[in-house]
């Protein structure tokens, strides 16, 4: 089961995946029995919703006004300046509703379970984000929610707790296992398999059972549509390079997809590497793992000599997972994209960066992209063009940095 | 020998006119001596197939009963190859009674599926139970255990429907686990008089036998099921015991204490479902 040596590169990257939800070997539907029916329930509204025109005007209206899509491509000259290379645009996220690229996701997720009619929404979350965007959804649409998140991440983005609780939602502290996402997950899974009837589970990342990574994809494809079209505006030509980080890889699939038949257009995600990658306390899987099954996918994990998964280490809540979505991990396979690393204290030096020089606190998980932006665009060099995805705002990480910095506030 | 061992045992059943008594337990929870002597203890005190739990350390379907079991038996380090070392060892004093090996679908990924096979039918494993490998994903699964004569045991559920139930039973053999709640393993109750119309269901698509499982704790309610089913199984109730005497006892290995409880919770099971055709509810 193990990935293909020499795997073919397909005329078309964007026909995955198959219809059993394959990307590759990637991918596939590993849940318990008792979801089976509801998965196939779930791709059946989906593939409805998806050649719906009404499903597509209403979701477009709420991303334009109340998600305030779309974001811009901002040309970040400073930092242009201070690297030397390549000209560096930002791609906005961080300016949505709630501050990531989550909501984009989310806001799609919630009008096709109002849709299926379910009534009841459960969310699993890392840093927050997606909780706060999940719980931000359920209050504008009336529907209740339950977030469960890892107690060692409550603890530590404390601010996005509260805001899920002034939303209305119900935050479960996990603590089972390493108390972190991926515990949550799980917690959310059993969830979902004891409340079949009513529940819909609106997953955060491009992972999980099929039709999830394709859904969730195609939900955040809107960043790389945008994106494509305004780097066209701004600079008359396709991107050298789009880099984004990579936890379970929601923002960076949806800013690649639309570049994937772009041949010219190099894609560069950037995973977690921890305190160092030599140092095995890191959540690169890809670059720190091998494929395995978790969550309902066929996909790389870090794990043990007997299959056992290992606890992820960042200081970044939304990258600290063992896995990540099958797609990436086929786009590495075939060689489509490249997937780099950041360390803990390369990520703050990049958030330091970011602040001084743009006035921009980014999110410590998009700290990670731009911890490597400097070698990219010195790489591509002056005349070329890259695009990073600036998924998420900085506020709720300003205690975590200030803490590495040796500061109270 | 080895679909063979479970055919017979549900034949020996039926001819006796009572319901069989499954018992789950993890392996090498809480240390392997001590889950090798409940293992080699259990068919004396009724147990008439044996379910063997491997630990993952994020086992999804599963209540905390279970996911404590699993971390114990990890934290002292067991292994897929661990347990089936612990069946080959249960194998050379027992040749009847069936075991079947339960767990989740990476621990096989790891090991290769043909390995696996192999090396389970070798030790004496009757029938393999994935819990998060539906039949979408088993081909290659079944295709492997099928060259080894290893059942793989489907899953259906309170969600299998008339247009899922033929999807569940495809590729199976030996019986069907009937999941009584739909839910986690060990928290919410089974009520037998629920499960019997889907009991019957289940029999008329496999033509095989169905053990009911999943939130069995009480002698009372696996007697209420071994009235409509073939076979009662029951997990996190003689896990609790494996807790509850690690929580009293001193960590001596191996922990005879643990073995007492939970071979006595297993007997008055045992012999509620042994009981329960002759005694109207």
């Amino acid at each position: 089961m193990n990935a293909p040596a020499s795997p073919d590169r397909p005329n078309d990257y964007t026909a995955y995946p198959d219809a059993d939800g394959r990307f590759g070997d990637y991918g596939g539907r590993y849940v318990p029995e008792t979801l089976m029916p509801l998965v196939h329930e779930l791709d059946a509204a989906y593939r409805a919703a998806k050649a719906d025109p009404a499903f597509q005007a209403e979701l477009a209206g709420y991303m334009r006004h109340y998600v305030g899509r779309p974001s811009p491509l901002y040309f970040a000259s400073r930092l242009t300046e201070h690297f030397g290379g390549a000209k560096i645009y930002l791609k906005r996220e961080e300016l949505n509703h709630t501050g990531s690229h989550k909501i984009n996701n989310c806001m799609g997720q919630i009008l096709l379970a109002m849709r299926m009619g379910k009534t009841r929404i459960i969310a699993e979350t890392g840093a927050g984000q997606h909780g706060v965007a999940t719980a931000t959804v359920c209050a504008r649409f009336g529907l209740p929610c339950v977030v469960y998140m890892g107690a060692v991440d409550v603890e530590r983005q404390k601010p996005n707790v509260f805001r899920m609780n002034l939303l209305g939602a119900r935050v479960e502290a996990v603590t089972a296992g390493s108390a972190t996402l991926k515990d949550a997950m799980n917690e959310a899974l059993r969830d979902w398999v004891t409340n079949v009837h009513d529940t819909y589970y609106l997953i955060g990342t491009a992972a999980g059972m099929h039709p999830y990574p394709e859904m969730v994809r195609d939900f955040q494809a809107v960043i790389g549509q945008e994106a494509r079209q305004q780097v066209l505006e701004a600079e008359g030509r396709l991107p050298d390079a789009v880099v984004a980080c990579v936890g379970g890889g929601s923002n960076a699939i949806g800013i690649f997809h639309p570049f994937l038949n772009d041949d010219g257009v190099r894609l560069i995600g950037v995973e977690a590497a921890g305190e160092g990658m030599e140092t095995g306390r890191h959540a690169a899987a890809i670059n720190g793992g091998r494929p395995g099954v978790l969550h309902g996918n066929m996909t790389y994990l870090l794990q043990d000599a007997e299959g056992q998964i290992e606890e992820a280490h960042s200081i970044s809540a939304g990258l600290d997972y063992p896995g990540i979505g099958p797609e990436h991990s086929w786009l590495h396979d075939v060689g489509r994209a490249t997937y780099l690393t950041a360390t803990d204290l390369e990520s703050l030096d990049a958030f330091k960066l970011t602040a001084e020089l743009e006035g921009i606190l980014p999110a410590i998980e998009s700290a990670h992209a731009l911890a490597r932006i400097g070698d990219i665009a010195r790489n591509v060099g002056k005349g070329g063009v890259v695009v990073l995805n600036l998924s998420g705002r900085g506020d709720k990480d300003v205690a975590t940095v200030a803490n590495h910095l040796g500061m109270q506030i | 020998m080895t679909k063979a061992r479970i055919d017979a045992r549900f034949a020996a059943l039926k001819a006796e006119g009572r319901a069989g008594f499954v018992s789950y337990v993890m392996a090498g929870d809480p240390d392997a001596e001590t889950a090798l002597a409940i293992l080699k203890g259990l068919p004396a005190a009724g147990a008439d197939l044996i379910e063997v739990g491997f630990p993952f350390s994020d086992p999804m379907a599963e209540g905390p009963p279970i996911q404590r079991a699993a971390q114990r038996a990890l934290r002292k380090g067991m292994t897929l190859k661990g347990t089936l070392a612990a069946i080959a060892a249960f194998r050379q004093d027992d040749q009847d009674t069936p075991i079947i090996l339960m767990g989740y679908t990476n621990p096989l990924v790891t090991w290769g599926y043909e390995a696996f096979a192999r090396d389970a039918a070798a030790a004496g494993v009757d029938g393999v139970i994935v819990v998060d490998c539906p039949p979408e994903e088993a081909d290659s699964l079944a295709d492997a255990l099928d060259a080894h004569d290893v059942s793989l045991i489907r899953l259906a559920t309170p969600t299998s429907d008339d247009k899922r139930l033929p999807v569940v039973v495809s590729r199976t053999s030996g019986f069907v686990y009937y999941v009584s709640v739909a839910g986690v393993t060990g928290v919410k109750e089974a009520d037998a008089a629920a499960v019997a119309p889907h009991v019957e269901r289940v029999r008329k698509a496999s033509g095989l036998p169905v053990a009911v499982g999943f939130g069995i704790k009480t002698p009372e309610r696996a007697a209420a099921v071994a009235r409509v089913a073939d076979a009662v199984v029951v997990g996190s109730a003689l896990v609790d015991e494996v807790a509850a005497g690690v929580d009293a006892g001193e960590d001596v290995t191996p922990n005879e204490d643990v073995t007492r409880r939970v071979l006595t919770k297993a007997e008055s099971l045992a012999k509620a479902v042994r009981a329960a055709r002759r005694i109207p509810a």
